[in-house]
This record gives C-alpha cells, sequence and structure tokens, in this order.
C-alpha cells in the first residue's frame, strides 16, 4: 500500500519535542467538589466524573478519569445520547485545555495601550470591583445599553443571566450572524421550527444524504458523525455538493465540484426537474404546501441547461442527481448545515434548501426531519430582569433588518464606531469567544476596540482579544466547574449535568462564582440567591422533578423516548403564518424581499485571484483549541489548498510556504501549500483557527495561517443581517 | 480454542479524525511527540474523478513478527491472544526490532525501551475494547477473537472484502483494512 509512512505523518503533525504539561490538580477540599466520586471497577483506583464537553459547542457526555488529583483522560459518557460512549478528538482532547501551560493564571489590570497584553497581576477583588465601578459609571452617563456582552460557549448562561439584570438588550453571540442565523430564519419562515442544536434531522435512518458544503466528518459533531456512519453502514447513499473534494465527498455517490457562490442555482434547477418531471411528494405538497404553483412558476426557466452555466455541473448530472436524490423520499435528507454565511443572499439559499426538503415530503418522517421534544426545566425564581429602555444597537441608524431574531455581532461591534448606530456602544464584557477571529472585518474589530471606554475579557487562554481588554477574569475550564443543566430537544430527549473532575487551577474561578460576585457589586445580588452553582442546579433539578443524585452519578438523566415522525404518530402543525409549509413567503413579500429565492450571481475572483474559503479540521473548534498541545499532535497547523495545476502554473510546490494577499492588500503570515487535486481551480481553502499573532499562545503563536485577517469584506444579508464571508479574494505569493 | 486477537478497520466509515490516535495517547499517556497508532490518507486519481482511502493504522500484531525475531534480549514477545509486546525491562533500545518492522509501527520511547501498540492488554483483560476502538465516533475499528467464528470481527472478515498490507513481507498481519 502506499501514501505516507508513520513517520512523515508524525512530522507533518508537528510532533516534536512539544512542551511538556505543567501543572498538577489541586489536591484542596474546594467547595462544590465531590468529596466522594463513584469508582469505575475497571479502571485501577481512577474516579470517574460524569460530566459535559466544552471543546466545541455540541456538548457530547463525557466520563472524566481522575487520578491522584490529575485528570487522566477524557471518554464518552456512554449513557449519554449525544456522545454513546464515543468522542471526536477534540473531547479526547480536553487535558490539553486543563494543563496547557499558557492558561490564564490570576486577575489582570491592563498597564499599557490596549492591544498587547501587558498587565499587572490583580487580586479578584481589586479586578470585580473596579468592572463594577467602570460598569457603573458608564451606565450613569450613557445608560446600561451601552454595555454590550460578547459571547459563546455553555458557561455563558451566568453571564446572559447578569447582564440581562444589569439591562441592556446587546447580548451578542457570533454563532447567529456569523454562523447558522440564516438557516433559523429560512427555516422558520418556510416551516415555523428552527431546526435548534443538536439539528433535528434523522440522519441514521436516511437512505439518501445530500450535503451543500457541509463537511461532516471534518466538522465532527460527534452525534452526527455517528449517525452518518450509521447511515452508510446501513447502504444510506450520499450526494456531496462542494468545490472540495471533501472527506464526506469522498465517500459519496455523487460528487458535484461546483463553481462556489452558485448553490441556489443548483437548488432551483434540482427544483425544476422534480417538479417538471412530477418527482415530488404529491400528497404532501397537497395537503400541507403553501405556494406550490407560485414555486413551479418561478423554476420553470430553471433549467439544468441554464444552472450549467453557472455551477459548471453538466445538466446531465444535475437531471441525474435531482432524480437520484428524489428516488428515495421521503427518507432523503438535504442537510441543511450549520456555518452557512457565506455570500450575503444565505437566507434564500437556505430558504431553497427547506423548499427541495418540502418537495421530498421529509417534513416529521423517519429519514428526514424529525419532531423531537426536550426535558422541560423549572427556572430558579430570580426577580423580573428590567426592560432596557432602548432596542439592540447592532445596525447602522435607520437601517431595517426585517427577521433579525438575535442581536447580530458584528453589527453591535459597529454600533461601537461612535455615531453608527441610534447610540453608541462604550462597554464590551467578552466571555469566550476570540472577536477578533470571531467576526468578520477584523480592522473594524480593532477600530472598535480601540474606541471603547472599557473592556473586560473572560477566557481561559491568552487569546488576541485578552490583548485588548482592561481586565482580563481567568475562567476556570470545563472540567473544574459547575454549570447550568443541559435540556435540548433531542429524539431522546435527556438532561445533562456538568460537573468539576477537579479543584480549579491557579487563581482561576468558575464563570457562575464570577457573576455572582460581579452581580453583587452591582446592586443585582437579589438576582443570585445561591450560594453556589452547585445548590443552584441541585434546586433547579429538585424543582424539575429530577433525581439529582442520579444526575450527579450518571452524568445525565435520560428521558422516555417521544415520537418524533408522522410514522410514530406524530401530526404535522406548521408555525407559520398560512400554516402550511410555506414554499412561498408572504412574510418576505411583505417585507420587499423575494417571496421565492431567487439566484444572484457573486463577482469572481479576479484573474490570478482566488476565492478563500474556510472550514474546520476534525482535531479544531472555532479559534480556541489551536494552543491544545495534545491536539496538536495530529493537528498543529493549517496549509493552505490549492488545485495542483494551479501549483503548476505558478511554480509552487506542495508544502512550500507561501502568502496570501486579499483584495486589500491585507498579508496572511506564512503558511504551507497543499498541492491537491482535490479542490478546484478557482478558490483556495484553510482550516479556521491559525495564524496565530498573540505570542502568549506559544504552542499556536506562527503556525499557518489566519482566514479571518483575509476576511476584510463581508456581505450582509438582507433578510436577517448574517455576515457573508465567501467573498475575499487572495493572490499567492511566495513567503 | 486458543484467542487470536485483530482489528478490523472499515476504510468507508473512517473520516480520518485522529481521535483514535489521541485517545490512545491518554490512555496509554505516550510521550508528547509520540503515537502508537496514526492515521493514513491516500489519494488516487485527478480533478475531479478522485477517491480518497483512510486508514487508521498500528501495530498489525502479525502471526509471524520480524520483530519478535529480531530481538536480542527477548523483549518482544508474543503474548496472550498472540498480542505483540515489549518487555520494557529487558529491551536495551538497540533498534533492531525497529529496523525489522515493515509497518515502522515501532519507537523508541523516551526512556530508552521501544514502545508499541498493545491493543490495549491491559483493557481488554478487563473485558473492556482497546481505547481506539472504544472512542472511534464512526465505529470503524473491530477488534476481537479471530478464532471465534462468531466474533464480530470474524462475521466482518467473511463478509467483506478486505486487504492487508506488506503481506508479501511474510509476516501474517493482524490488520484488517476494509474496503
Amino acid at each position: 500500500m502506499g501514501g505516507l509512512t508513520r513517520r512523515e505523518i508524525i512530522q507533518l503533525s508537528g510532533g516534536g519535542a512539544a512542551a511538556a504539561v505543567v501543572g498538577s490538580g489541586l489536591l484542596t477540599n474546594w467547595w462544590g467538589l465531590d468529596a466522594n466520586q463513584p469508582m469505575d471497577p475497571k479502571t485501577d483506583g481512577e474516579t470517574v466524573v460524569g460530566s459535559i464537553c466544552e471543546l466545541c459547542f455540541w456538548k457530547c457526555g463525557i466520563n472524566v478519569h481522575v487520578k491522584g488529583g490529575r485528570v487522566t483522560k477524557v471518554e464518552g459518557n456512554p449513557k449519554h445520547p449525544l456522545s454513546r460512549g464515543r468522542l471526536c478528538p477534540r473531547g479526547v482532547g480536553g487535558p490539553g485545555l486543563l494543563y496547557d501551560p499558557d492558561r490564564l493564571k490570576t486577575p489582570l489590570i491592563r498597564v499599557s495601550e490596549r492591544g498587547t497584553q501587558r498587565f499587572r497581576e490583580a487580586t479578584w477583588d481589586e479586578a470585580l470591583d473596579l468592572i463594577a465601578k467602570r460598569f457603573k459609571e458608564i451606565a450613569a452617563t450613557h445608560g446600561p445599553e451601552s454595555i454590550a456582552m460578547f459571547q459563546h460557549g455553555f458557561g455563558a448562561t451566568w453571564f446572559v443571566h447578569l447582564m440581562k439584570a444589569f439591562g441592556t438588550p446587546n447580548l451578542a453571540a457570533p454563532s447567529y450572524a456569523q454562523c447558522k442565523g440564516p438557516r433559523t430564519a429560512a427555516f422558520n419562515l418556510t416551516t415555523g421550527s428552527h431546526l435548534g442544536s443538536p439539528e433535528s434531522v434523522d440522519i441514521a435512518n436516511s437512505r439518501c444524504l445530500t450535503f451543500l458544503g457541509y463537511h461532516l466528518g471534518e466538522n465532527m459533531h460527534n452525534t452526527q458523525v455517528q449517525d452518518f456512519s450509521t447511515a452508510l453502514k446501513n447502504g444510506g447513499q450520499l450526494v456531496v455538493v462542494d468545490p472540495r473534494f471533501s472527506i464526506a465527498a469522498s465517500k459519496a455517490r455523487h460528487w458535484l465540484p461546483i463553481k462556489p457562490g452558485t448553490d441556489i442555482a443548483l437548488l432551483l434547477a434540482w427544483i425544476n426537474v422534480i417538479i417538471e418531471e412530477k418527482l415530488y411528494d404529491r400528497d404532501f405538497v397537497a395537503k400541507y404546501g403553501h405556494g406550490f404553483d407560485e414555486l413551479k412558476k418561478h423554476v420553470a426557466d430553471k433549467t439544468p441547461e441554464w444552472a450549467w452555466t453557472q455551477t459548471t455541473i453538466p445538466a446531465a448530472k444535475i437531471r441525474e442527481t435531482a432524480r437520484f436524490i428524489a428516488g428515495f423520499k421521503p427518507a432523503s435528507l438535504v442537510h441543511p448545515g450549520r456555518h452557512v454565511t457565506w455570500y450575503g443572499d444565505d437566507t434564500q439559499r437556505l430558504r431553497a434548501v427547506a423548499i427541495l426538503n418540502g418537495l421530498l415530503g421529509n417534513w416529521g418522517r423517519k429519514g428526514g426531519f424529525i419532531l423531537p421534544t426536550n426535558i422541560a426545566l423549572e427556572k430558579v425564581p430570580t426577580p423580573t430582569y428590567p426592560k432596557p429602555k432602548r432596542a439592540v444597537a447592532d445596525r447602522p441608524r435607520g437601517k431595517v433588518i426585517p427577521l433579525a431574531s438575535a442581536p447580530l455581532a458584528a453589527g453591535v461591534r459597529d454600533a461601537s464606531i461612535p455615531g453608527t448606530a441610534d447610540y453608541d456602544i462604550k462597554a464590551w464584557l467578552v466571555y469566550g469567544t476570540n472577536l477578533p477571529l470571531s467576526l468578520p472585518e477584523p480592522q473594524k474589530t480593532r477600530e472598535a476596540l480601540q474606541k471603547l471606554e472599557f473592556v473586560v475579557a473572560i477566557d481561559v487562554l491568552p487569546a488576541e482579544i485578552v490583548g485588548w481588554a482592561d481586565v482580563v477574569l481567568p475562567e476556570s475550564t470545563y472540567l473544574e466547574r459547575w454549570d447550568d443543566l443541559y435540556n435540548p430537544t433531542y429524539e431522546q430527549p435527556f438532561v445533562a449535568l456538568r460537573r468539576p473532575a477537579v479543584a480549579p487551577m491557579y487563581a482561576s474561578k468558575p464563570g457562575w462564582w464570577i457573576a455572582a460576585e460581579l452581580g453583587k457589586r452591582l446592586g443585582l445580588g437579589a438576582y443570585f440567591p445561591w450560594k453556589s452553582a452547585r445548590q443552584y442546579v441541585e434546586r433547579r433539578a429538585k424543582l424539575s422533578g429530577l433525581d439529582f443524585e442520579a444526575l450527579v452519578r450518571d452524568g445525565v438523566i435520560v428521558g422516555k423516548r417521544q415520537p418524533v415522525t408522522v410514522e410514530e404518530g406524530v401530526a404535522l402543525t406548521f408555525d407559520t403564518p398560512s400554516k402550511k409549509f410555506e414554499f412561498y413567503s408572504d412574510d418576505l413579500k411583505k417585507a420587499g424581499l423575494d417571496p421565492l429565492p431567487v439566484y444572484t450571481p457573486h463577482p469572481e475572483p479576479p484573474e490570478g485571484s482566488y476565492r478563500l474559503l474556510f472550514g474546520r479540521a476534525p482535531q479544531h473548534s472555532f479559534g480556541r483549541t489551536a494552543n491544545n498541545r495534545l491536539l496538536a499532535e495530529t493537528y498543529a497547523e493549517n496549509e493552505v489548498w490549492i488545485n495542483a495545476d494551479v501549483c503548476r502554473s505558478l511554480g509552487i510546490k506542495d508544502k512550500q510556504r507561501v502568502v496570501l494577499v486579499n483584495q486589500d492588500q491585507v498579508k496572511s503570515l506564512p503558511v504551507r501549500v497543499k498541492a491537491t487535486e482535490r479542490i478546484r481551480n478557482d478558490c483556495v481553502y484553510m482550516v479556521h483557527g491559525f495564524g496565530r499573532r498573540e505570542k502568549k499562545l506559544r504552542q499556536a503563536y506562527g503556525k499557518g495561517a489566519s482566514d479571518s485577517e483575509l476576511v476584510t469584506r463581508s456581505v450582509q444579508d438582507p433578510i436577517m443581517g448574517g455576515t457573508g464571508m465567501n467573498v475575499n479574494f487572495v493572490r499567492i505569493e511566495r513567503a | 480454542m486458543a484467542k487470536r486477537y485483530a482489528m478490523a478497520m472499515d476504510t468507508r466509515l473512517c473520516v480520518g479524525c485522529t481521535a483514535c490516535v489521541l485517545a490512545c495517547k491518554t490512555e496509554n499517556n505516550v510521550p508528547d511527540g509520540y503515537t502508537r497508532d496514526w492515521v493514513e490518507e491516500v489519494v488516487s486519481g485527478t480533478f475531479p474523478t478522485l477517491q480518497l482511502e483512510l486508514r487508521s493504522n498500528r501495530c498489525q500484531h502479525c502471526d509471524n513478527a520480524p520483530c519478535v525475531s529480531a530481538c536480542p534480549t527477548g523483549a518482544s514477545y508474543i503474548g496472550p491472544g498472540g498480542v505483540v509486546l515489549v518487555n520494557a525491562d529487558k529491551c536495551t533500545g538497540c533498534k533492531a526490532c525497529i529496523a525489522s518492522c515493515p509497518y515502522n509501527a515501532r519507537f523508541v520511547h523516551p526512556k530508552g525501551h521501544v514502545d508499541k501498540c498493545t491493543f490495549c492488554t491491559h483493557r481488554t483483560a478487563k473485558g473492556k475494547q482497546p481505547a481506539c476502538v472504544t472512542v472511534c465516533p464512526t465505529s470503524a475499528l473491530v477488534f476481537g477473537d479471530r478464532n471465534d467464528p462468531d466474533s464480530s470481527i470474524s462475521q466482518l472478515l467473511r463478509s467483506r472484502r478486505y486487504k492487508r498490507a506488506n503481506v508479501e513481507a511474510g509476516t501474517k498481519p493482524n490488520m484488517f483494512f476494509l474496503i
């Protein structure tokens, strides 16, 4: 067999002499840590703590093994419906975060201008007092609305609670307008359901899966990867539309290497064939469809021959795949994807995806979209939140974005540049999101950060955002803290618990404690009527009728499986204006927007430039795992994928280092070339989260290149305000 | 009949995520910069007619293990279930086994002895699966007794096509790649 040898692989993955893991779990009896951990009889004296992973947003159930006060390994919790005993590499890599020698260790207060990590160490009292004083001053002058919060991660719940109590509506998360927001808007418009997370899709039972730019297997949504494998094992078919021969594409019956930016043309042509050839689910359309005739008229001229001129996919292939996909209905699922902010018309593209699924009649069907429920939880009573006096400041003055259902993070950032929005944002509280990498147009993020009066960062690592904060609070990792209960909608409803496996290292503190201490100092103590998060979750579990001891013992309480499909007796209802599945959207029409998805060609890269695309590696989430030395053992540095022919014509060799220069003359750090047949010749591709410039991230510093730096432009979605980011072009220069 | 442990790896299911590699590292405390298993990615063809094969690979626990014959001190030996193991106390780190292994499955541990995949004998002795098998999100790895006709691995090897690496070396490897 050919291929790389083990030694080459090790070399490739940068597995040289990595820094030794330092620090040890404290053996002190820290409050909140259980004294009597259950022992796993099959392990050698290790205690096993059931908890929730936080290396990404999926929140798998984990069993954390602890020996001598140290976490030795993390395994999947077999009882947890999302992990089923298995984990992705990131989940396994948890100890690499816990024992990262670069962790923030004490509270810090800035001693120089913003933009560098020059701080003095401070006590918790000093840091918290300073934040409370500044927040009160800014609120007194500009109103509490002028303080915005940016957040990502499950631990954010404590701070969302705090800032709602404080009275600001500006609670923004890049996970909406920089990620799945267009999908939320499109499915809300079409079906009245926003799909949630985990997405309500039945991958395992699907007989045909269609992915558009969805690189499952490289994005390791653990449960979905398991279900994907099950579907393939059971003979499920796969159609992948991607400019890149992704891992999923390599398993597909049909790979359509589409020209980037033309997906709507392909979708309309598929819809055209399915309608013209009467391949759609006629019962579903007759019973539940709204505006089918308008749709039919709309796509009448969107033939495969027309789509070929846009997508470069041959008409015969478009016809063949349309018939193929329709042949498996209703257990034929066109996956809605997750990171879908590509070109600024993303809600319309996702509308086309939803419409195609409607034609396949897979709504509420086995192997299609399912209708899951959750285990409802009671709230621990706290005072009512004050009503913010002003609306969210997340768009230019006077601009209407009709269907934004959450604050737009990039818009709140822009409102921090004085004179942009209805009122100015004056201060930020940033929790767990590295804004210089997670927002497009980093030049605006820098400008905002220079203009703000006060910036607080709560983080585990000295990420780039920390270098812009006036006060830095070191949070304990997910392996050292309690958090709220987790009860998503899922086909197998459950409630899961996060609890500490070891005591917090250094002077780090858990988020719940930080939020409560800040609350006290801001005069909001009444909102935190609990002594500890343990007491809080115990009270919440008991109020909700859950067996708290079982939750602690198993990490999860699994409810009764509920019917989730028509086959299991669920009646279909649609929470839309017509109470039907809306092929045609009256709401969009009323808002002056296209009621049916319209294809618009997007600007193409000029001669000598290539469209910059980005995605995931299985080992990494966002920018938050690049410094993890354990994960770096198998993926330490990203590379830029360039078509092999393009490399030949440019005289560039595989593994050579190049610099990418975008249309605004912004240059990347040197990055290794992956000269490959696996990508089209009009685009290049990188894994997100690398090319770090913060020296305190000693593992990640200077490795690879950052797509975020090159995304100096974005196109805003007129429906919900998402930022399309695949609109930047790069030249390739020798490093 | 005596057990004959083997592993089947389904190249059609593997996504190359390397969870197997990292789970092995934490399970076996493999030192920084070293791994006992690894993922191979082989691309063939030209755009747009391409093929990609992913393989999670490790020591093949050969029936006819050249490393065991090459070892001058008896440190490399065949343990219960046919698993090829290294007795660190007897190993002098001479690297004869490393030179003899056609799979590049061995390395010198910073402590001086040779190290490699053990099929997680410490786990299988307690009725568990090897760490790489347990973690795999795609269930691409199947471990078991090839001498038990009812084991999952025996059934898979009867029903699926497979290939093995470097069979021409006469090693009789026990890693089976399902294709």
